[in-house]
C-alpha cells in the first residue's frame, strides 16, 4: 500500500471532517468526492465512512473501525489503522475503484468491474486478486480479454482475438492507442471493408496489452461500438428496444417505403430478414428486437453477448431493396432441369449465402458450387442474353 | 461539468474511406483536450447516430454535423435519430445559411445536447476551402494567377445546398486572393462540366466541397471535368484540360483544417475549448503558413 492510498482512505473514512484537517491535501487531490459515497456524517459524528467490495472502514469518536470479511478491529489510531490496512487487498481494491477510477455512473465502469466478476459477485476481493494474478478472460464478440493486477492493486488490460487466445504476443501487432482498433475493425481478414462492426470477420494478428481501465473500454467500443453502453442498459433492465415496425415507421427519405412492406398480412417476410443479416453466422449481437412490442419473430436471436436494440442501417438498407423486390407478382417460368441442375442450383445458392465460395477447391467437381460446375451449367443452358434456359425474365421480351 | 464534442457524418456501407476524414478531425480535436470525449456517429456505421450519445458519459453533449449544408440530413435524419426532444428547425432561425446552435435534452440518454449547425455552413469554412487550395499546390500562398472554383453538388430540391456554396465563394472573393472565383455544381447551374469556360486565368484550382471522398470526387467530377476519361486510371494534379491546368484538390473535407471548422462550431454554442482553436490551426498549418484569418 502507497502512503497516498492509505491518505486517502484516512481521508475517506473520515468524510466530512477532512476539510481543514491532516488529510487536506489527499481531499484536494480527489478528483470527485460526490461519487467516492462518503459524503455526508451523522449528528454524533460518526462518518459514512467507506463501505465497499467487503472493506468497512469509518471513522469513529473512539477511532477507527476496520471490517472485511475476514477481520474485525475497533478503535484504532492511524498507526493501527495502517497496519490493518497495510496488506489488504480490501484496500486496494477499494483505492482503485472509489478513488482512481470512480465514474460511478459510467457504462465504461461498469465492463471493467465485469471483467473481474466484480458485478455479479462472481469473485470475493481475495479470490479476485488471485484470479487476476493469473489473468481473468471474458470473451466479448470475437475479442478476448484479460483483466491483470497491475502495482498496488490498479489492473491492467490485454485485448486480443479470441483466436489469438495462444498465440505468442510478440508474433502479434501490438498497439497502444485504442482508436488503433478503428483501423483494424475496417477490413476483414481479406481485406474487404466490413461495414458492420460486429460482422464475425474480425481480423487477427493484433495485440494491445498494456490499457488501463478507460483504455479497454475504449478500445472495446472502437472494436464494437456502444456494444458496452448497451450491454450497460441492459444489465439495468432499461434497454431501450426499438421494434421492427417502430424502426421502419421512423424512417423518411428514400428508406421511408420500407414501411410499406409491412401489409398487415403476418410478419414473415421480416422473419426472412432476421434470417438473412441477424444470425450469429452474419453478426454477433444478440437479436432483442422484434416485429413489433406484441410480436416475436419465429426466428432465433442469437447467443451474442451484447444485445441489439433495433434493426440497424445494414438491415434497412437491405430491407429498403427487398421492399422494392417483394413488390414485384410472381410469374410461372418453365424450365427444364435435369434433377442435379435443381440441386446444383441450390447448392450455389447455399455456397454464396453461407460465403462458401472461397473454401470450394478449384478441382472439387463434386460440389455443385465448384466454378467448373457452375461454368458449365451457364454454358449449357444460359443463352446469349443471360437468360436461363433461354427463358426471358420478362414475356414481352 | 465535463463536456463532450460528438461529430456526425453521413459514412458508407460500401466506401471504406468514407469515415476516415471524420475519425482524423476527432482525433486532431481530441488532441487539444478541449473536450473531456471527443467521440463520432454516424448514419451508415457505427456507432449509428441512434446510438452515438451513450458511448460518452458526459452530461453537456456538442455534436457538429460533419455536413455540407443545411437540409435533410441536417433537419430531419440526425435530430430525429439523435432523439433530440422538442427539435424544431425554426428553433436555428436560420436563413438556410445560419444555423448556429439549438439546445435540447436527448429523450433516451438525458443529456443536454448543443445540436450545431453543419459545418459545411460555418464561417471557418471559408478559410478550409483556401487551405485546401493551399495543399493541392502545395504553395502557402498560392492566389496570384490563379482561379478558384468552388464545387457543390448543388440540387434542384434543396435551395440551401447551393447557398453554402455561393456563400464561401463570396466570401473568397471578397479577400482579392485569386483572380477568379467562381461556384459551380453538379446538378445545376452552372455546371462544373463546363468548367474552363467559366474561367480566363490559365490555372484553376477545383475545390469540391464534400465531406468525404467518395463516388463523387473520385469518380464524377474527375469524369466530368475531363481529367481523365476513366476515373479508375486517375488523373494528374494539375491535369491539363481544354488549354487550362486544373489542380484538382478531392473532397474539401479530407482537409486536417475541418477540425477547426468543428471546434468553432462547438465554441459558438457554448462550450469552453480554451485554446483549442488556435491549437488546431497551428497543427494543421501546412509548412510556410500562417494561421488564416
Amino acid at each position: 500500500m502507497l502512503d497516498r492510498q492509505f491518505e486517502a482512505l484516512v481521508a475517506a473514512a473520515s468524510e466530512p471532517d477532512v476539510p481543514g484537517g491532516d488529510d487536506a491535501a489527499v481531499e484536494s487531490s480527489s478528483p470527485d468526492r460526490q461519487t467516492s459515497g462518503v459524503e455526508s456524517s451523522s449528528p454524533d459524528g460518526q462518518t459514512d465512512g467507506i463501505t465497499f467490495d467487503g472493506l468497512r472502514v469509518v471513522r469513529t469518536a473512539a477511532g477507527f473501525d476496520f471490517e472485511t470479511p475476514e477481520t474485525t478491529a475497533s478503535g484504532l489510531d492511524r498507526a493501527e489503522l495502517r497496519d490493518h490496512a497495510a496488506d489488504s487487498p480490501y484496500v486496494t481494491n477499494w483505492y482503485f475503484w472509489e478513488w482512481a477510477v470512480q465514474a460511478h455512473d459510467s457504462p465504461r465502469r461498469a465492463f471493467c468491474r465485469k471483467l473481474e466478476g466484480a458485478s455479479d459477485h462472481t469473485h470475493d476481493v481475495p479470490a479476485r486478486y488471485d484470479a487476476l494474478s493469473d489473468g481473468l478472460v471474458t470473451e466479448w464478440g470475437q475479442l478476448r480479454i484479460e483483466a491483470r493486477l497491475g502495482d498496488h492493486g490498479s489492473r491492467v488490460y490485454e485485448v486480443r482475438h479470441v483466436a489469438d487466445a495462444d498465440a505468442d504476443a510478440a508474433a502479434l501487432d501490438s498497439h497502444d492507442d485504442p482508436l488503433d482498433a478503428r483501423q483494424i475493425a475496417k477490413t476483414d481478414e481479406t481485406g474487404r471493408y466490413r461495414p458492420l462492426k460486429t460482422a464475425p470477420s474480425l481480423a487477427r494478428g493484433w495485440l494491445f496489452d498494456d490499457l488501463d481501465w478507460r483504455g479497454v473500454a475504449q478500445t472495446v467500443e472502437s472494436f464494437y461500438p456502444a456494444t458496452v453502453a448497451n450491454w450497460y442498459r441492459e444489465q439495468r433492465g432499461e434497454l431501450d428496444v426499438d421494434h421492427w415496425r417502430d424502426t421502419v415507421t421512423r424512417m423518411t427519405g428514400i428508406y421511408g417505403v420500407v414501411r410499406t412492406w409491412d401489409r398487415g398480412e403476418g410478419y414473415e417476410h421480416v422473419n426472412w430478414v432476421a434470417e438473412a443479416c441477424c444470425d450469429d453466422s452474419q453478426c454477433l449481437k444478440r437479436r432483442e428486437w422484434q416485429y413489433d412490442d406484441e410480436t416475436d419473430l419465429d426466428v432465433d436471436g442469437g447467443d451474442g453477448q451484447f444485445p441489439c436494440r433495433e434493426p440497424c442501417s445494414v438491415v434497412v438498407t437491405a430491407a429498403r431493396k427487398w421492399t422494392r423486390l417483394e413488390g414485384e407478382q410472381p410469374q410461372t417460368y418453365e424450365f427444364e432441369l435435369t434433377p442435379s441442375e435443381k440441386e446444383q442450383l441450390e447448392a450455389v445458392i447455399d455456397a454464396v449465402a453461407d460465403d462458401r465460395t472461397d473454401e470450394i477447391r478449384e478441382a472439387d467437381v463434386d460440389d455443385g458450387a465448384n466454378r467448373y460446375r457452375a461454368r458449365f451449367l451457364r454454358a449449357k443452358l444460359f443463352d446469349d442474353e443471360g437468360n436461363l434456359a433461354g427463358v426471358p425474365t420478362n414475356a414481352d421480351d | 461539468m465535463s463536456q463532450a464534442l460528438v461529430l456526425v457524418a453521413h459514412g458508407s456501407h460500401l466506401n471504406p474511406d468514407s469515415s476516415t476524414p471524420t475519425y482524423e478531425h476527432a482525433d486532431t480535436i481530441r488532441a487539444t483536450g478541449a473536450f473531456e470525449e471527443v467521440a463520432t456517429g454516424f448514419w451508415k456505421e457505427e456507432p449509428s447516430l441512434r446510438e452515438v450519445l451513450r458511448t460518452v458519459d458526459s452530461d453537456e453533449v456538442y455534436v457538429v454535423p460533419l455536413f455540407i449544408s443545411e437540409g435533410y440530413f441536417t433537419e430531419q435524419v440526425i435530430p430525429r435519430e439523435l432523439r433530440l426532444d422538442g427539435w424544431d428547425v425554426e428553433d436555428w432561425d436560420s436563413d438556410g445559411i445560419s444555423a448556429d446552435v439549438a439546445t435540447y435534452e436527448a429523450a433516451d440518454t438525458g443529456q443536454t445536447v448543443h445540436y450545431c449547425g453543419p459545418a459545411g455552413t460555418h464561417r471557418s469554412m471559408t478559410d478550409v476551402i483556401v487551405r485546401r487550395a493551399e495543399t493541392v499546390t502545395d504553395d502557402p500562398s498560392v492566389g496570384d494567377g490563379f482561379g478558384l472554383a468552388v464545387v457543390g453538388h448543388g440540387t434542384e430540391r434543396n435551395e440551401n445546398s447551393a447557398k453554402a456554396i455561393q456563400y464561401h465563394a463570396d466570401r473568397v472573393r471578397e479577400r482579392d486572393r485569386f483572380e477568379e472565383v467562381r461556384d459551380l455544381y453538379m446538378d445545376e447551374d452552372p455546371e462544373v462540366d463546363d468548367l474552363t469556360d467559366y474561367f480566363e486565368t490559365e490555372d484553376v484550382i477545383l475545390v469540391p466541397l464534400f465531406v468525404a471522398d467518395g463516388y463523387h470526387t473520385e469518380e464524377d467530377i474527375p469524369e466530368d471535368v475531363g481529367l481523365t476519361d476513366d476515373y479508375r486510371e486517375g488523373y494528374d494534379v494539375p491535369a491539363t484540360v481544354d488549354g487550362h491546368r486544373v489542380w484538382y484538390a478531392g473532397a474539401v473535407g479530407t482537409e486536417p483544417l475541418l477540425a477547426d471548422v468543428a471546434v468553432e462550431r462547438a465554441a459558438d454554442a457554448g462550450a469552453d475549448v480554451g485554446s483549442a482553436v488556435t491549437e488546431v490551426r497551428e497543427s494543421t498549418q501546412i509548412a510556410g503558413t500562417e494561421a488564416d484569418d
